[in-house]
C-alpha cells in the first residue's frame, strides 16, 4: 500500500471513529439540559449558555479529528511537496 | 473532481512585496461594512431613537446583558472588545451567504489573529484586575503542583478556540461544496440556511468562551465594583 492510500484510510478512520464519542456525549449533555429546563424553565437562560459552552468543549474533540484528517489529505508531511 | 487544499492561500493581488489574499480583502469588506452601518446608525443620535438606531441599541444592550451575565459584574470595560469580537465574527461567518465571497473565518490565519487578541486581552485584564503578583500567583492555585497544567491550559485553550472556529466554518464550506457536486443546484440551499445558524452559534461560542477566560482571570473579590477594578 502506498502512503497516499494509507493516508486516505487514516483520514476516514479518524473522522468516523472520532465522531462517535463527541456525538454520544453531546447527546447526553443535551438530554440532561432538556431535563433540567423541563424541571426549571425559569433557569433556561443560564442552562443554555452553559450548555453551549460545554458543547463547544465536547465538539472540539471532533474538530481535532477533522483537522487530523485534513492534514492527512492535504498537508501530508510524508508525501513530498504537493 | 479535484478538491483544492483548504490550507492553500488564494492570492488576490500583489501590493509591492506583500501578497494580499482573498480572506484579507473579505475582512476589509466586513470592516468597512460595520463602520458604515455604525456611522450611518449613529449619525443623527436622538434620545427617542428612530428605527435604525433602535436596532443598533438592541444589539448593544443584548451583548451587554449577555457579557455581564457571564462576568457577573459590570461589563462596560469589557464590552468594546467582546462585542466587537461577536459582531465581527458573526458578519464574517455570514459572508458565506453572499455570492462570490468566502468567509475569512474559514481560514486559519484570521482566527489565529482573533485568538491572539483574546490571549493578550486575558492577561491584560487579569493583570489590571489582580496586579502582576496576584495574577501570576493564580497560576499556582489550588496547589503549586498544578502550575505546569495551568500554564499548558493557557495555550491549549487559545489554540482550540482558533481550531474550533476554523474547523466549523471550513468544514461547512466543504459540506456545501460536496453536496453541490453530488446533487446539483437547489439541494444545498437547506445546508446554507443551516450555515447561517452555525455561523451565529460559532460567533456566540467564541465570544462566550473569550468572556469565560477573561472572567477566570479576574479577581473574585471585586464583584459589582463597576468593572474598573
Amino acid at each position: 500500500m502506498t502512503i497516499e492510500m494509507l493516508s486516505i484510510i487514516g483520514a476516514v478512520v479518524a473522522v468516523s471513529f472520532g465522531a462517535i464519542g463527541p456525538a454520544y456525549s453531546e447527546g447526553r449533555a443535551i438530554a440532561a439540559a432538556m431535563d433540567a429546563i423541563a424541571r426549571q424553565p425559569e433557569s433556561a437562560g443560564v442552562l443554555s449558555r452553559t450548555l453551549f459552552v460545554g458543547l463547544a468543549m465536547i465538539e472540539t474533540m471532533a474538530i481535532y479529528c477533522l483537522v487530523i484528517a485534513l492534514l492527512l489529505l492535504f498537508a501530508n508531511p510524508f508525501v513530498g511537496a504537493q | 473532481m479535484t478538491l483544492q487544499s483548504p490550507l492553500r492561500e488564494e492570492i488576490f493581488f500583489q501590493l509591492g512585496p506583500v501578497t494580499v489574499s482573498q480572506a484579507v480583502v473579505t475582512t476589509w469588506l466586513v470592516m468597512a461594512f460595520l463602520v458604515v452601518v455604525s456611522w450611518a446608525g449613529m449619525r443623527r443620535r436622538a434620545l427617542v431613537p428612530g428605527a435604525f438606531q433602535t436596532v443598533l441599541e438592541i444589539v448593544v444592550e443584548t451583548l451587554d446583558r449577555q457579557v455581564s451575565d457571564v462576568l457577573k459584574r459590570d461589563a462596560t470595560a469589557y464590552l468594546p472588545l467582546l462585542g466587537t469580537l461577536f459582531i465581527f465574527i458573526a458578519c464574517a461567518n455570514l459572508t458565506a451567504v453572499v455570492p462570490g465571497l468566502r468567509p475569512p473565518t474559514a481560514r486559519l490565519e484570521t482566527n489565529g489573529a482573533l485568538a491572539v487578541i483574546v490571549f493578550f486581552a486575558v492577561h491584560f485584564f487579569g493583570i489590571r484586575s489582580r496586579g502582576l503578583r496576584g495574577y501570576l500567583g493564580h497560576y499556582a492555585e489550588p496547589t503549586i503542583f498544578l502550575l505546569p497544567l495551568n500554564v499548558l491550559e493557557e495555550i491549549t485553550r487559545i489554540f482550540s478556540l482558533m481550531i474550533r472556529l476554523t474547523g466549523n466554518i471550513m468544514s461547512h464550506e466543504f459540506v456545501i461544496a460536496i453536496v453541490l457536486f453530488l446533487a446539483g443546484l437547489f439541494v444545498p440551499v437547506p445546508f446554507m440556511i443551516l450555515g447561517i445558524l452555525i455561523g451565529i452559534i460559532q460567533a456566540y461560542i467564541f465570544t462566550v468562551l473569550a468572556t469565560v477566560f477573561i472572567a477566570a482571570a479576574l479577581a473574585h473579590d471585586d464583584l459589582k465594583s463597576g468593572g474598573k477594578a
